[in-house]
């Protein structure tokens, strides 16, 4: 059983008691936008084997959208940090590093 | 090769079984091939196969980074069937399953195909529905299917408890001609196969690299060193987007964990297979007498082959109601496999922005059933550029958003 933090409720929450939200930090792309951009933002994802950041949801909880830094091989959680950012903060980062050292996940590393 | 045959089996017979021979080799890696297919699974061998009885390409080399059908082949539920929706999967799957039939002949090998009719259950009033709708356009695509009551389901599989309080069987989609096969027998008979037709098969050989000139493949760095190839096909499921990556292009999926169980062995007593979708649960009987039970997949990406456990709760939760007899079972085995899943739950049978490769996956959760179609198809695709069978299932798909729209119209259980 996969267990987060949530940022905002301060709980630790099993995942029956989440809601996964895909890949996170994406570039959003509406009307106007070109069609290279547009089918990237709807369809073309991150899918890596290892360091992923991901939204989640506190669906039973206090219902609040957070992020969340996890491996997808082996499920170890790096740490949730709150959704108003657009990239990892330094603190989640610095763990990262220890844990991960040279790590790299889309442009941010 | 030797062929199999009951003489064969009798002349061994005689001689204590000391003249049966290596089903395929372990030859060593040439410096270059004509083509390299990615993953040695099901689909990566049935393409091999195919390029080479279909179109003369035997300078042909199908790498696997750890056992032959060791991935999703090996873990999976073999259902097979071709009852789908839109026109571009049933023209795909129907020549998947009508390739079954003869398979056992064609490869010299037992899969031991089993036509002995997949229901998939219609357990609410919008199943109902959906399940007519089916039917009715299956008899326009000339698969043979129809929408059945209660009564006929319960005639057909007495087990099923079809007056649950939470999910009545209301009817089913019935498909006389589909059933299982045994799933490695699929990979082997293939692999000895191609083995046969002088292909090396080049197993615990990882892939570390794609090397590229010009925007065009030119071959791959292994852990048994660099092969150069002429054509590249990638066919590695739940693993397409870490290869994709290697090649310098991104995919439109997600990798996330899929899991199966089987029941200890009991005395035969459903011979037909049985999908429930409204409840994500799907079962059979294998030979062995074990009930062979699916369910869905786990909500957020990973590459463990195990998933979470409370999927699988769900799954026999759900069975329970339909099938009592289930409460009593014990639980044999356990296990998970990965699968790629696009935005339309459609495959992906396409070129690549890199030139001369190829790729195919995306199968999500309904990849077996499909695995001599994909490699008719793949290899049409791979040896003249396009094939009336993958037409439909390019990556440009998702640019142009013509989407082969099977997650809704066909329940999200493959």
């Amino acid at each position: 059983m996969l267990v987060l933090n949530c940022p905002y409720c301060g709980l630790d929450k099993d995942e029956t008691e989440l809601s996964a939200g895909g890949e996170a930090h994406l570039k959003r792309f509406g009307p106007g936008s070109s069609d290279e951009d547009f089918e990237g933002y709807l369809f073309e994802r991150t899918n890596p084997k290892g360091l992923h950041f991901e939204r989640w949801r506190c669906a039973f909880g206090c219902g609040k959208w957070f992020h969340a830094a996890r491996c997808t091989a082996t499920l170890e959680v790096f740490g949730t940090y709150k959704a108003q950012t657009l990239e990892p903060p330094k603190v989640i980062k610095d763990v990262i590093t220890t844990k991960r050292p040279g790590w790299s996940w889309r442009n941010f590393s | 090769m030797k062929r199999y045959s009951v003489f064969a089996v009798a002349r061994e017979a005689m001689r204590q079984h000391s003249g049966w021979g290596r089903a395929w080799s372990n030859p060593e890696p040439k410096t270059s091939y004509d083509v390299i297919i990615i993953g040695a699974g099901g689909h990566g061998l049935a393409t091999a196969y195919y390029l080479g009885k279909n179109f003369g390409i035997t300078n042909l080399a199908v790498i696997e980074k750890g056992w032959l059908g060791g991935g999703n082949t090996g873990r999976n539920t073999t259902i097979i069937r071709s009852n789908y929706l839109q026109d571009a999967s049933a023209a795909l799957y129907e020549k998947s399953r009508s390739l079954y039939e003869n398979l056992s002949q064609d490869l010299n090998y037992n899969v031991m195909f089993s036509p002995r009719g997949v229901m998939m259950l219609a357990q609410t009033q919008h199943e109902i529905r959906g399940y007519q709708r089916t039917a009715h356009a299956n008899s326009l695509q000339g698969v043979s299917t129809e929408f059945i009551g209660p009564s006929r389901v319960k005639e057909l599989c007495p087990i099923m408890n079809i007056d649950g309080p939470r999910y009545p069987v209301l009817g089913a989609l019935w498909q006389p001609r589909g059933g299982s096969a045994r799933h490695d027998a699929v990979a082997w008979g293939y692999a000895r196969a191609c083995s046969d037709m002088g292909m090396d098969i080049l197993q615990q050989t990882e892939v570390m690299g794609i090397r590229q000139k010009n925007g065009n493949v030119v071959g791959v760095d292994t852990t048994r060193g660099n092969i150069a190839c002429k054509k590249l096909g990638m066919v590695v499921a739940g693993h397409a987007s870490v290869v994709a990556e290697m090649a310098g292009f991104k995919l439109p999926l997600e990798s996330v964990p899929l899991q199966a169980l089987v029941s200890e062995p009991i005395k035969p007593c459903m011979d037909v297979v049985v999908m429930a979708n409204t409840v994500h649960g799907y079962m059979s009987q294998s030979d062995k007498g074990e009930m062979v039970i699916g369910g869905g997949t786990d909500g957020y990406n990973a590459y463990t082959q195990r998933g979470s456990f409370h999927h699988l709760e769900e799954t026999v939760r759900a069975l329970i109601e339909t099938f009592p007899m289930v409460s009593r079972l014990k639980m044999l085995r356990h296990w998970g496999g990965i699968v790629d899943v696009t935005g339309d739950r459609s495959p992906i049978l396409s070129k690549t922005p890199l030139g001369n490769t190829f790729i195919n996956c995306g199968w999500g959760t309904g990849g077996f059933k499909a695995i001599p179609g994909s490699g008719w198809g793949f290899a049409e695709l791979m040896a003249n550029g396009e094939s009336p069978l993958t037409a439909g299932f390019g990556l440009d798909r998702f640019r142009v958003g013509r989407f082969i729209d099977e997650s809704v119209a066909a329940g999200v259980a493959h």
